[in-house]
């Protein structure tokens, strides 16, 4: 419990003091039609019982997600954790996100407030229950002075307040703001798990009904009156600059209200959204390339391949290499492979909503990842007191990492986008696909080289992999996202080297789903499955032989190849590739089961996935993401890359030339979660890295091609 | 002046003719619930129904609706919607949930043409909405459940 608190003052986390910048707001006048966001915190009416947990005169019980919902679960989950410590119904409970605040809301494995590496209830899990069975704690002293009967009388069972000598039962609400008053305990004891009720449970989502009915408001929703819709021109290479630009034709467009250069590029506003499309394609922008990047993705990696043989940063090395070069018993295997720049693509392109108010509070409506740095930096951008600025998170049309970037540099656009109006009316900053798709900040394009030797028996005598590419963290020195996979392998391998080069282009990094995993879990496993493949070994026993003595990878692997009834032959015409990857603390294995498609190209029938993520907490959420995470990273590897062209400018534009997987192509998927009692896990990103490989592994069974260059049907077609 | 029908209400416009449906219903009619995702008829989320069949709103200007009936999401009923909706609230489909406005008002459109869709009808009807999320294998799971509810 101790650690817990380590970022956060016990006053601040149970009072949720430093919360008071919702006071200060006067409620705003608007007319009928206007869409609001959601104020970050949830209703300044309802009893607030710590950081964490309001509670509601009709019982309802919310929680205050200091994580953002954009689909991976973390309302529904932290939700389920709390409600379990507070002995709550799961019909009362409901979730907003927090405010924005660095301290109070940070994610415990980063010291500031963020969502990323699947750590949402990982970093949450004991601070989430410590919140609850504190508001429970003090629901149950309320009770017992009110009742006048000794609290160790007291109980509480799905929601209801009990006092079994007197029969006296009461809802949480009727004691809530009683409690809110009352010194929360100092320490509070934690259940048993065994004795979890909901935690476990197929629980529906808190978030559904609201995504069936449109009723969900996400950022681009937001449309307070007044409002001034705002699109930027921006350049076709990355590091271009404006030379010089003439807004006459933008100007003349109905609707258009004013253009202006910003550093990102020309920012045209108008009163609708139509209008400021319009206008934007009407200005005529001159660029200034002689910063920029102007060499193509063919020659980027013609450029690494002279580096990726050249000594580089260490990130693993055991063992003597030299010394088995040479041995007669040993099968030896040498391999490249080129991955593009990834976009994130998610379906809500990058806004945020600025709302000047007339108290000198300015309210941001952003789907935001990183809310804090979020805050400071539009703050700093505009050039106001941060005090003055309140960061409302929205749910988020997706992300898959797109959403949280060091230093803000969407939130520095949207900002100065802002700042260059008088600041009296709301502005909606937006980026369209076009937008999303050239802007950048994409998976980096990495090239590996790996070579390594196998004996005839089937153990793996050495193996040296070079992986060359952009740190998505900028350092200098060894970028752990670069190698993280790559460098900490399960299986038992005498002579490792593993080594990193880093690269600087103008084409700005970042994570994308499964960061370092994303490339490395692809090389690691296609690599492994082709070496046991040369000395005739079963990829799943095979593997099994491999691994060291950690046992949750053998035991996915064996649940993963039992439900996919591994050993009996799939039908004709139709082959089947293994993958297993740890990522983000979570063991995940992988069966594809892939044909030949009618164009040339991998059809993939269905997924057989294993997943150990510690405690699971929602199973249903927990297969959601299994599912979706092998229907993205499919779609990847399949179909997906962004090109720089000759001259360095962006080949795609939008999903007609950056191919989202669709549902005739999406395979059947069949899940099973390991039962544990470690630690839970994220559940996010892991599904994620293992179906490349599970596929491109059935794929060369099935034709005899090897998959090194990536997007598969980037080869087989055009 | 453009006459039309939005969600069984008389409507009219009278801006940029050129203007797409889906910034009408949103901008000016504030109906959120219909979402923009590509602007050019790759991905679904901006699916609207027009005399009842299913059409990409970013792509559909105004002034070619005269006299038309439009339908969102927030105006979608009968048995097939009722039937889609609580398919999709039961086994939770929606993950980010910004698709999903699109994914049902396809399925409605589907299952109101086709009432007991094969697994081929679904991908003919539902391949134009994308979900990044990649929720399609619920997607399928609750159309078959919709279609076999509307049996009993």
């Amino acid at each position: 419990m101790t650690h817990v608190l380590t970022h956060v003052t016990r006053r601040s986390f149970l009072t949720g003091a430093g919360l008071v910048l919702g006071l200060l707001v006067a409620p705003r006048m608007r007319a009928f039609a206007a869409v609001d966001g959601a104020v970050a915190g949830g209703g300044s009416n309802l009893a607030q019982l710590n950081a964490f947990v309001k509670i509601a005169p009709d019982d309802t019980v919310t929680i205050l997600s200091k994580h953002i919902e954009f689909g991976q679960g973390p309302f529904t989950g932290l939700a389920t954790i709390v409600a379990e410590e507070l002995d709550a119904d799961w019909a009362q409970m409901r979730a907003v996100h927090s405010p924005a605040d660095d301290k109070i809301y940070a994610n415990l494995q980063f010291g500031i407030q963020g969502t990323g590496s699947s750590s949402s209830i990982a970093n949450s899990y004991l601070q989430f229950r410590t919140a609850g069975a504190t508001a429970r704690a003090m629901l149950v002293s309320a009770a017992a002075s009110a009742w006048g009967v000794p609290t160790d009388e007291v109980f509480v069972e799905k929601g209801r307040i009990l006092h079994m000598g007197s029969g006296r039962e009461a809802g949480f609400g009727q004691f809530a703001a009683m409690a809110a008053l009352i010194t929360p305990p100092a320490d509070v004891k934690l259940k048993d798990p065994e004795k979890f009720v909901l935690i476990g449970q197929q629980l529906p989502k808190l978030d559904t009904v609201s995504k069936t009915d449109g009723t969900a408001i996400f950022t681009i929703d937001v449309i307070p009156d007044d409002l001034l819709v705002a699109l930027v021109a921006r350049p076709s290479h990355f590091g271009a600059k404006i030379k010089r630009f003439d807004d006459t034709e933008a100007r003349k467009i109905e609707g258009v209200v004013d253009v202006k250069a910003v550093p990102q590029g020309v920012a045209v506003y108008a009163s609708n959204t139509f209008a400021a499309l319009k206008g934007r394609n009407a200005v005529d922008v001159e660029w200034d390339l002689s910063e920029a990047e102007i060499r193509s993705s063919d020659e980027i990696a013609a450029y690494y391949r002279t580096i990726v043989t050249q000594p580089g940063l260490q990130a693993a090395e055991s063992g003597d290499l030299q010394r088995n070069k040479s041995g007669d018993d040993l099968l030896k295997l040498e391999r490249e492979l080129l991955f593009p720049f990834l976009a994130h693509a998610p379906m809500e392109p990058l806004d945020a909503v600025f709302v000047p108010s007339s108290d000198g509070i300015l309210d941001i409506y952003t789907g935001a990842q990183f809310p804090d740095m979020d805050r400071k930096t539009a703050a700093k951008v505009i050039g106001i007191d941060p005090e003055r600025v309140r960061l409302n998170t929205q749910i988020a049309g997706g992300s898959f990492g797109r959403k949280a970037q060091f230093g803000s540099p969407y939130m520095q656009e949207a900002a100065a986008v802002f700042a260059a109006t008088d600041r009296t009316r709301p502005v909606k900053h937006m980026w369209t696909r076009e937008d999303d798709i050239r802007g950048g900040w994409y998976r980096p394009l990495y090239l590996h080289r790996v070579s390594g030797s196998i004996s005839k028996a089937g153990r793996i005598i050495d193996w040296d992999h070079s992986i060359v590419g952009q740190s998505v963290m900028g350092k200098a020195g060894l970028d752990e996202t670069s190698v993280e996979g790559a460098a900490e392998l399960p299986y038992e391998i005498p002579n490792l080297k593993v080594t990193a080069h880093n690269t600087k282009l103008a084409v700005p990094p970042l994570w994308w789903r499964s960061v370092g995993h994303s490339h490395t879990g692809f090389t690691v496993e296609t690599f492994v499955d082709e070496l046991l493949e040369m000395v005739g070994a079963d990829p799943v026993q095979g593997r099994l032989a491999l691994l060291k003595e950690d046992q949750r990878y053998a035991a996915v692997l064996a649940r993963a190849a039992e439900i996919a009834s591994w050993g009996k032959p799939p039908a004709a015409g139709r082959e089947r590739g293994v993958a297993l990857v740890k990522s983000f603390g979570t063991y995940v294995a992988q069966i594809a089961e892939v044909s030949r498609g009618p164009s040339g190209g991998p059809v993939v029938h269905k997924v057989w996935c294993a997943v150990d993520c510690g405690v699971a907490i929602n199973p249903n959420v927990i297969t959601a993401q299994m599912e979706g995470g092998i229907g993205y990273g499919l779609g990847a590897i399949l179909f997906n890359a962004i090109t720089l062209g000759e001259g360095g400018a962006v080949v795609q534009s939008n999903f007609n030339d950056y191919r989202s997987l669709r549902i005739n192509e999406m395979p059947d998927i069949e899940v099973a979660i390991i039962k544990s009692a470690a630690p839970p896990k994220g559940v996010g990103e892991p599904s994620v890295p293992p179906i490349g490989p599970a596929v491109a592994n059935a794929w060369r069974r099935l034709t005899g091609a090897r998959v090194t260059n990536l997007p598969i049907n980037g080869l087989i077609t055009s | 002046m453009v006459k039309f029908m939005l969600n069984r209400e008389p409507k009219n416009f009278d801006g940029d003719g050129e203007t797409p449906l889906l910034w009408v219903i949103r901008d000016f009619e504030k109906l959120t619930g219909t979402k923009f995702g590509c602007g050019i008829a790759q991905c679904g989320a901006c699916t609207v129904h027009l005399d009842g069949v299913p059409i990409r709103s970013c792509v559909t200007p105004i002034g070619a609706l005269e006299g038309a009936s439009v339908t969102t999401i927030e105006g979608v009923s009968g048995e097939e919607a009722t039937a889609v909706k609580a398919a999709w609230v039961a086994i939770d489909v929606p993950q980010c949930g910004y698709c999903q406005s699109g994914q049902i008002m396809s399925a409605i459109a589907l299952l109101q043409s086709t009432r007991t869709p094969d697994d081929k009808d679904i991908d003919a009807a539902m391949s134009g909405n994308i979900c990044r999320c990649a929720t399609y294998h619920r997607i399928r799971q609750a159309i078959h459940n919709a279609a076999t509810s509307m049996e009993g």
